[in-house]
């Protein structure tokens, strides 16, 4: 078997897009105008699949506090914090988040996927076990592979199928990692996160949620559905992520554990890769007390996903959750799923193609998500498109 | 009977719902022999953890080709617990 031969599958499967004149994965955003819009394809085009929550990649604060950062810093650190040392804005970054999370102290990683890398994979090691939803994102699964600790997986979820697998682990259970998420990216569902609670409370455990995709969207102050919920002291870790509400890139976790700072010097995707670039870190210090200081932003953004569901929801399709930022319409195959991701982008509007294996239960989905800087106006054009295709369906 | 051969017994009649008819011996290919899709081959594995009260880490799957496998792989996982 030669060296190429594990990419037989892909090609195939480029060449099925290519014989279809469709290319999902290869969409050029040849202009950004906004955070709602751009020219793709020479057309002016809504932005609907971005997980720009907030719409904060184009304010003008985030923007001053980055140029400033960029010119008093330089454009980059150009190593590790371990190897190179961190810079203020690192270390403030980390207490900033601490404080917003009401908790002990934060690491800030390089990215999100970074940061549950890290994470998981210096918690849970060989001997260890993690329990995880079964529809946990790609850097979960990869956390646990890293980390070489026993990986179980449970029905998305499914506390009831948690609790039988703590039950099966005996007295292993006091010591396993937990780990779901707060909104999931595909579905925009909810994890039932005081069900889980409650089943940590009975076996013992350590939980891991990971909001991504409910930071700055969910809660009183914007930290996620823990928040919402009112169970922050139950959750042990809250991972996070810079590139969706906060509009740049970068990923972090907070915890009350003394042991979160020991964390640094064994996790290896800490130690050894660069640091987040000082404009980076600025804008995201900047949005984050632009997320702290109002409700406006994730009113605003939740106005416009009821009003794109409920708009959704009338022209008869099937979607994959409640409201949420995370609006999925679940379509039958996967040709006419590419079918219609492309015509959408014909009518002027881009949103996510999702197709098996990377989406749950198998099925073909056209992501929407939503933004606080989207126009009532937007969501009704993107409502628009939709309704064109019904028609024709 | 050995513990194996009670669990691949076992296994290959629990099978039944996922062979569209076709004859299980030890040897046959989840994939290549029953066409299970990923999806299948999940709900499969929930139904023999369910069955055997057992969890199956992630980490062996791609260990498991055949029936054969799945019952090594569960022998092994109730001898450790
Ligand atoms: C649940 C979840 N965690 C982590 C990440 C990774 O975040 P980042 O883009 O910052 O690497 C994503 C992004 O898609 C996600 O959906």
């Amino acid at each position: 078997m030669g060296l190429f031969t594990k990419f037989d599958g892909l090609a195939a499967g480029r060449a099925e897009l290519g014989a279809l004149g469709i290319d999902p994965f290869a969409v050029k955003i040849e202009k950004i105008i906004s955070p709602t819009e751009g020219i793709i394809h020479g057309r002016h085009t809504i932005l609907a699949g971005t997980n720009n929550y907030l719409g904060l990649t184009f304010n003008p604060e985030c923007i001053a506090s980055a140029r400033l950062a960029l010119e008093n810093e330089g454009t980059g650190t150009t190593g590790s914090r371990m190897a190179n040392g961190s810079y203020s804005g690192h270390r403030n970054l980390e207490k900033e988040l601490a404080a917003f999370y009401g908790k002990r102290d934060a690491i800030v990683f390089s990215t999100g996927y970074v940061a549950n890398l890290g994470m998981i994979s210096t918690l849970a090691g060989p001997g260890d076990v993690v329990l995880l939803d079964a529809d946990c994102h790609a850097c979960i699964y990869d956390g646990c592979r890293l980390g070489g600790a026993e990986t179980i997986r449970f029905r998305h979820n499914d506390a009831e199928d948690l609790a039988k697998r703590l039950r099966r682990l005996g007295s292993r259970a006091a010591e396993a990692l937990i780990v779901v998420e707060g909104i999931y990216s595909m579905l925009g569902d909810r994890a039932p996160l005081k069900e889980i609670v409650a089943v940590k409370r009975e076996f013992g455990g350590y939980l891991m949620v990971d909001e991504a995709h409910s930071f700055g969207v969910l809660g009183e102050r914007g930290c996620g559905l823990v928040e919402e919920l009112g169970i922050m002291d139950d959750v042990d870790f809250i991972v996070g992520t810079f590139s969706k509400s906060l509009g740049c890139a970068g990923g972090f976790c907070v915890s009350n554990m003394p042991e979160l700072d020991l964390i640094r010097y064994a996790s290896r995707p800490y130690i050894f890769t660069a640091s987040p670039a000082p404009a980076t870190i600025a804008s995201a210090r900047q949005a984050l007390r632009i997320l702290e200081s109002g409700k406006d932003l994730r009113q605003k953004l939740h106005d416009n996903a009821a009003r794109l569901h409920a708009g959704l929801a009338a022209l008869g399709y099937t979607l994959g959750g409640p409201p949420s930022p995370v609006v999925a319409v679940v379509l039958e195959g996967k040709v006419e799923a590419l079918q219609f991701w492309d015509s959408l982008l014909k009518l002027g509007v881009y949103v996510n193609l999702m197709l098996p294996p990377a989406t749950p239960n198998g099925v073909s989905l056209i992501r929407c998500s939503v933004s606080a800087a989207h126009t009532s106006e937007q969501i009704d054009a993107v409502c628009a498109a939709f309704a064109k295709l019904r028609t024709k369906a | 009977m050995t513990e194996y051969d009670r669990i691949l017994a076992d296994l290959i009649k629990g099978l039944a719902p996922f062979t569209n008819g076709k004859t299980v011996t030890e040897n046959t290919e989840l994939v290549g022999d029953l066409d299970l899709d990923s999806l299948k081959i999940m709900e499969l594995l929930l139904f023999v953890e369910d069955s055997f009260d057992i969890s199956i880490p992630v980490s062996i799957l791609p260990d498991v080709k055949t029936v054969g496998d799945l019952a090594k792989q569960v022998e092994k996982i109730l001898g450790n617990a």
